[in-house]
């Protein structure tokens, strides 16, 4: 299965999330974001960064990208997506996933490792953990703080979209400790921290990471 | 020549962290005038002559579109004269 790679101008974790499909054991596809062509992947992730230099806000700009467009079609008709951290507020600002991503409470750029908690195991890319599973993988970002109106969150909280909440105290000011959410069918994820960057205990905090790029093999076995 | 402004505000019931170190950096300075402080964005918008409705009428599209988020921002989009 071939899972494409969004690089946008300003993205940083195209190659770790590369690095991540390949050893999920799926084939990396790089995209570009001027291309008009998908490339027959079967799902799309959208990395990390800083896309168009967080200009306007973080993802504004990148939404209007050529290949978005194609991401927003292939998203409505079932596609996995997955954005990782600055992916997750390119995908708030396309409205493929409800809230917005603000400014950190303390104003603070934090990285480090964070404890999450799996809430929703099925979803195409959570499958391979156990719900309620807890997996520490780093967090680093500016604007992370999940923000969205009351009548939203509950929505978020009664359907059981809330994929994955920071476990201890609130890193960032987002509500409900919402770490990362999908859309009500299931294919779209967005998620703050960062699994790619845990997918190898000699340069990550552990290995678990690896989890969310397995479940979305296992998904498209299945 | 005219100026369409546009003011983004995040809405009010949204956290405003860069307006609250405002807010507190101003009485470390002695000013205490401020009860509380919100920051925003505006955009100058620069058209040829006196500004047409239906001019202003895609600049109010753009400013729904691109230059707010209308899930944590408001705008209002007047003409500076």
């Amino acid at each position: 299965m071939r899972i494409g790679v969004i690089t946008f101008p300003g993205t940083l974790d195209d190659r770790d999330a590369a690095r991540a499909v390949n050893v999920g054991g799926a084939e990396a596809v790089a995209l570009w974001h001027a291309d008009a062509d998908l490339k027959s992947v079967d799902a799309v992730i959208l990395p990390g960064g800083f896309s168009y230099g967080d200009y306007l806000r973080c993802g504004a700009i990148s939404r209007f990208a050529p290949v978005m467009k194609l991401v927003i079609e292939a998203a409505g008709k079932g596609m996995p997506v997955l954005g990782i951290c600055n992916g997750f507020q390119v995908l708030c600002e396309s409205h493929l996933l409800p809230g917005a991503l603000t400014r950190n409470s303390d104003l603070h750029f934090l990285c480090r490792d964070q404890e999450i908690e799996i809430t929703n195991n099925t979803t195409a890319w959570t499958s391979s953990f156990i719900k309620g599973e807890k997996i520490v993988i780093p967090l680093k970002n500016g604007e992370g703080s999940f923000q969205c109106d009351d009548q939203t969150l509950a929505k978020l909280e009664g359907e059981g979209r809330v994929i994955a909440r920071y476990v201890g105290e609130n890193p960032n000011g987002s509500r409900n400790l919402i770490a990362g959410i999908t859309n009500e069918r299931g294919n779209v994820v967005g998620l703050m921290p960062h699994p790619e960057h845990a997918i190898d205990t000699l340069t990550g905090p552990s290995a678990q990471g690896l989890g969310f790029f397995t479940s979305i093999v296992n998904a498209m076995v299945k | 020549m005219a100026i369409i402004v546009v003011d983004v505000m995040l809405k009010p019931e949204i956290l405003d962290p860069q307006g609250n170190a405002v807010g507190s950096a101003l009485p470390r300075l002695g000013f205490t005038f401020a009860q509380s402080v919100r920051q925003g964005k505006r955009f100058e918008i620069e058209v040829e002559g006196e500004p047409t409705p239906a001019q202003l009428a895609e600049v109010e599209k753009a400013a729904e579109v691109l230059l707010s988020n209308p899930v944590i921002e408001n705008y209002v989009v007047r003409v500076e004269k």
